[in-house]
């Protein structure tokens, strides 16, 4: 059948499996828009109230599900709106698919009027980009976006529909949802290397990331500590690939990490790392990183292999399907003395944690723990109320703890909440602060309109309050730009946009804030004061490494 | 720091030279020589690039350019097993009291005049990178006006191509 350009963007997403888009409509969208209206009965859109919004919405439906997220935005502004959504997506690994209008053709290289080069701009942050230059390529160029974000290390694609393009007719033949390009597993040799490397440590650990949420391979990961008891800690972005009170796992690593993850990854022998990079966050200064450790490291992209640290066994391959061989070839072992060791670091860990009473980041979060279901997602955005999250929140299941980990974008947070949300049709949690939510929040609008079952905690300080840890640490307690002199009031704003909302001074309030929040079937905001000059501990310096752990207040002097 | 010469099949797409060459910049690769053109089927471009540095850094290179898209193959080409040129043009003022000198220099790297006038002349070298630069540096005694150098192409050997290697 013949059909507009713009019908053969809408009806290549139905064929891909895309049930739902995100987007913000504009001039050189109007076409798909058009489409997306007539055939609302098959796809759904959600307005945002910014682009922006739409990409984080995208990126956290794709995060919660592995399925592709879809944004639409305009030309022009509507285009670079979605910029730090497409860059967020990127660096954390998000399969999405971004779809943006131009101008027509005729009038591209003009400085038309909200003409934008939206492919050179986000070429360094996208895996591949198209600029669509004939309606006969359209469909294809689309399920090939769908391949490519899906495949390997998955990651952001952007197609860029010129306005002419959208309205020429071509001929149109569904096909079958793209599949990513096949896996394989890394070679036998390089399998039994590893194994063999294994099989002489004394003290293995795992460290995992977020490529064991995206392979798959947390069963096989699980399977290989129970083997070779090894203890195991993780990336923020590995957070929820298993259960955060499986007894073999310590926690997250690096800057903000859990002292025992931290100490038991230092000392090992020997570090099996899957599916992570060795960002700077998690191994700080690396000429002083596990200088005398085995690193075997598996990772679906080769070019994270040796990237930051000298490697001996570098095995470039799908997760899952390596780790299924590696597993016959390594002894089932144990190692009494290692695990004692570990215990000790868990008991130092117990006896360093924070047991004050009150309104403690801590307290609060465990009061939330109470309420998380196992499959509920926990949004977040960035800064000391993301870091205690990944610190004392608990989690069941894959895919529920959702965070802007490798960008560290302030305002993700209620953008990626309500994709999550839609993705999963649960009650949702946003952990956020007063000044991440203040980047975004005009998504409050989208939240009500979608009547999205939205639990917005709020951590208020006043401040912002990593950046006041940083600068009670390193700039002498000069409070920069970071003390937040502002007379918002949350709970009138929630009820402006048409949500419910109450502000909470004590535990015992917050618990029946709660209440209420979890009962409402809408979005229902807590703002939940607390000191401004909490810290996020332990903490390694930027750039340090264990030996120069932070691990209480007071340690700094 | 060692210099690698790396080959890139890449498709020959609207835009390709410059994914390759943004993601030289934004992770700083030190590239002191790059060159693009079509190849004997229209579907492929060829990139020849002049790399400098560590061996782990051409690895990440070799790496970083298999996530383009668009790449096809990428093959290391080593001084002994491949041919690499490269194409100057050089233009001197060649007064008569000159002349006879500069042209003996130019003979040592087998310079073709390509043009003459009263007083200048420019020629033509095809050599590989480092001869150019050594030519360069002989005609330093003589007045030189102006340079225009290609960038280095290398085919590898014997019958290996980087087409079959990509099809296999």
């Amino acid at each position: 059948m013949k059909l507009s350009g713009a019908d053969i963007i809408v009806k290549t997403l139905i064929e891909q499996g895309c049930d739902v888009t995100f987007g913000y409509p504009g001039g050189q969208i109007l076409d798909v828009y058009d489409s997306l209206y007539r055939f609302g009965g098959e796809i759904r859109h959600i307005l945002t109230a910014h682009e922006q919004g739409a990409a984080h919405a995208a990126d956290g439906y794709a995060r919660a599900t592995g399925r592709v997220g879809v944004v639409f935005a305009t030309s022009g502004p509507g285009a670079t709106n979605l910029v730090t959504g497409i860059a967020t997506a990127y660096l954390d690994s998000v399969p999405m698919v971004a779809i943006t209008g131009n101008v027509m053709t005729s009038q591209i290289g003009y400085d038309s009027f909200q003409e934008i080069d939206i492919t050179g701009i986000t070429l360094p942050i996208t895996k591949h980009n198209y600029f669509v230059g004939s309606v006969e390529e359209l469909a294809d160029t689309i399920r090939e976006a769908f391949t490519l974000a899906l495949s390997g290390r998955p990651g952001p694609v952007l197609v860029d529909v010129p306005k002419d393009i959208q309205q020429a007719m071509c001929e149109y033949t569904p096909q079958k949802a793209a599949t990513p390009m096949e896996k394989v597993a890394a070679k036998d040799a390089r399998i039994q290397a590893a194994a063999d490397c294994i099989n002489e440590s004394k003290r293995p650990f795992i460290y995992f990331g977020g490529g064991v949420i995206a392979g798959n391979a947390a069963e096989e990961m699980l399977a290989l500590a129970d083997k070779i008891d090894a203890p195991m800690g993780s990336s923020m972005m590995g957070l929820s690939a298993v259960p955060t009170d499986h007894p073999r796992f310590l926690g997250m690593q690096g800057m903000h990490g859990h002292y025992a993850s931290s100490v038991a990854m230092h000392n090992a022998d020997c570090i099996i790392a899957l599916g992570v990079r060795f960002s700077d966050r998690v191994i700080g200064d690396k000429d002083k990183f596990a200088q005398e450790t085995k690193i075997i490291h598996i990772d679906i992209d080769g070019s994270e292999l040796s990237k930051t640290v000298a490697e001996d066994h570098s095995l470039r391959a799908d997760l899952k399907m390596t780790l299924a061989k590696l597993l016959p070839r390594v002894n089932q072992t144990s190692h009494p003395d290692w695990q004692a060791d570990v215990t000790a670091y868990r008991q130092k860990e117990a006896e360093l944690s924070d047991r004050r009473e009150g309104m403690t980041p801590k307290n609060v979060l465990s009061l939330l723990n109470g309420y998380l279901q196992a499959n509920t997602p926990v949004v977040t955005d960035v800064g000391q109320h993301q870091m205690w999250s990944a610190q004392y929140l608990n989690f069941k299941n894959s895919r529920r703890f959702i965070s802007s980990g490798g960008l560290g974008t302030m305002g993700f947070g209620i953008g990626a909440a309500i994709g999550a949300s839609i993705a999963t049709g649960e009650k949702t949690v946003l952990v956020t602060g007063d000044g991440s939510f203040s980047m975004t929040l005009q998504e409050l609008a989208t939240a009500v309109s979608e009547n999205i079952p939205l639990v917005i905690l709020i951590f208020n300080n006043g401040v912002l309050g990593m950046v006041r840890q940083w600068q009670t640490l390193f700039f002498d307690k000069h409070y920069a730009s970071s003390v937040l002199e502002r007379q918002t009031d949350y709970v009138a704003l929630a009820r402006a946009f048409g949500a419910e909302g109450e502000r909470v001074l004590d535990l015992s309030g917050l618990k029946a804030a709660l209440d209420k929040a979890f009962d409402s079937a809408g979005p229902y905001l807590i703002d939940c004061v607390i000191d401004k000059d909490e810290f996020v501990l332990p903490m390694l310096p930027p750039g340090g490494s264990v030996d120069e752990m932070i691990v209480k207040a007071g340690d700094e002097a | 720091m060692n210099r690698y010469t790396v080959a890139v099949l890449v498709r020959n797409r609207f835009g390709v030279l410059n994914r390759v060459t943004s993601m030289f910049r934004r992770r700083q690769f030190n590239i002191s020589s790059l060159t693009v053109s079509e190849t004997e089927v229209p579907e492929f471009s060829r990139i020849t690039v002049l790399f400098d540095g560590a061996e782990a850094q051409k690895q990440q290179l070799v790496s970083q350019l298999y996530k383009l898209p668009d790449v096809c193959f990428v093959r290391e080409l080593s001084p002994e097993a491949s041919v690499s040129f490269e194409l100057m043009l050089i233009k001197l003022e060649a007064g008569a009291d000159e002349k006879n000198e500069i042209l003996a220099t130019a003979g040592e790297f087998d310079a073709k005049i390509v043009d003459e006038s009263e007083d200048t002349i420019i020629f033509q070298v095809a050599a590989d990178s480092h001869e150019l630069d050594s030519c360069i540096r002989l005609m330093q005694k003589f007045t030189i006006l102006e340079i225009c150098r290609t960038g280095c192409v290398s085919l590898e050997k014997g019958r290996t191509t980087i087409r079959e290697m990509f099809n296999q």
